[in-house]
């Protein structure tokens, strides 16, 4: 029986389709059957950022209007076994998914799939409240700044009046070099702000960007700290402990001999 | 006085800054501070008050602000009664 998680944060741009990538493809590293369903729907994007914008036929709402069955309109990753995605449709409305069939699409593919992960749209409007009705758990996304730590404040409290107890918490675009210097709200001040607990942290990094444009996920090469942050995000999610990664931040004397030597720290 | 030392010492960084006010306006978000919620809050401390004294119920004032605490904690939220008594009747005596 699946497990399906939303990805979600209040304000846009903040990394959740980014998120929804990489932590699927992580899971599919890991040898999960799993799949990422697009949930912003109108503005798709999700299948770009995978590399799978030349394969859709059909889409989400297709499939919960009956023009077609499920498994038809599952795009399969060819380069990760055991990874699909279930594409927006681009030229309807928030409104074309009602709560109820998202809640039964989502139970349908649990028979099927280990996670079932949603990359919710932004705002707290009806878009986002279909796309997390059939939610056991949700990842809320945030950057380091007052505007998107005060959304994510709001979705906490409109997940836990609706039942998805626990959010957890992802600050994205972190820069250690600005936290040092006091110009940039340190992880401590987000939780000690927010008050959930943590699944991790990701460093502001231009290969997120690279990787992006060729539309393959940090995750899989490993080698950039955004790409670690995700493997080690992913081993949180299916409950493995995992220490933070050292974002460079408190660059210590150790901590340089060490990545003088080709350690990773943690 | 050392400590008051202390704390002008510390540079007033941006994210200080940036914490201090987040925590106030999610207090407002969070208490969903709506003109309901006060006037909820108000009916019951005219009640708890009338108890004791008679008191002019359409100027009462009451507010969410920040205050500076007296801890040493920086600005806190408050809540602010301006509560004009007409009579103190004499139960309390
Ligand atoms: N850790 C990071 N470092 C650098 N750039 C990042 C990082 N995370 C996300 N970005 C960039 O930020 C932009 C927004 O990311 P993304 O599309 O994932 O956000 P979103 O929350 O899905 O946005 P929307 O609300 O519009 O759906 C993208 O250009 C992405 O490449
Ligand atoms: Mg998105």
């Amino acid at each position: 029986m699946g497990e399906v998680i939303v990805i979600t944060s209040g304000k846009g741009g903040v990394g959740k389709t980014t998120t929804t990538a990489n932590l699927g493809t992580g899971l599919a590293l890991l040898d999960k059957k799993v799949v990422l369903i697009d949930a912003d729907i109108g503005l798709r994007n999700l299948d770009l950022v995978m590399g799978l914008e030349n394969r859709i036929v059909y889409d989400l709402v297709n499939v919960v209007e009956g023009a077609c069955r499920i498994k038809q309109a599952l795009i399969k990753d060819k380069r990760f076994e055991g990874l699909y995605l279930l594409p927006a449709a681009q030229t309807r409305d928030k409104n074309a998914v009602s709560p109820e069939q998202m809640v039964k699409l989502c139970d349908d593919l649990k028979d099927e799939f280990d996670y079932i992960i949603v990359d919710c749209p932004a705002g707290i409007e009806q878009g986002f409240k279909n796309a997390i009705a059939g939610a056991d758990r949700a990842i809320v996304i945030t950057t380091p700044e007052v505007s998107a730590v005060r959304d994510a404040d709001r979705v906490i409290g409109i997940l836990e009046a609706n039942e998805i107890k626990k959010p957890m918490l992802l600050i994205n675009r972190v820069r250690p070099d600005m936290v040092k210097k006091g110009d940039m709200m340190s992880i401590e001040d987000i939780i000690d702000i927010l008050a959930i607990d943590l699944i991790g942290v990701v460093p502001d990094d231009e290969n997120i960007i690279i990787s992006t444009n060729r539309g393959e996920p940090a995750v899989a090469e490993g080698k950039s700290l955004a790409g670690q942050a995700y493997q080690n995000i992913t081993k949180r999610l299916m409950g493995e402990e995992v220490p933070l990664i050292d974002l460079a931040g408190n660059d210590g004397f150790l901590s340089k001999m060490k990545k003088l030597f080709g350690f990773k720290s943690a | 006085m050392l400590e008051l030392f202390s704390r002008l010492g510390r540079r007033r960084t941006s994210k200080d800054v940036a914490k201090e006010r987040l925590k106030l306006v999610l207090i407002h978000d969070r208490a969903n501070v709506s003109p309901q919620f006060l006037e909820m809050v108000k009916g019951e401390i005219i009640k708890v008050i009338q108890n004791y004294m008679e008191i002019d119920e359409e100027s009462l004032d009451i507010q969410l602000t920040k205050t500076v605490s007296e801890e040493g904690e920086g600005v806190v939220p408050a809540l602010i009664a301006n509560i004009p008594i007409k009579n103190v009747k004499s139960v309390g005596k």
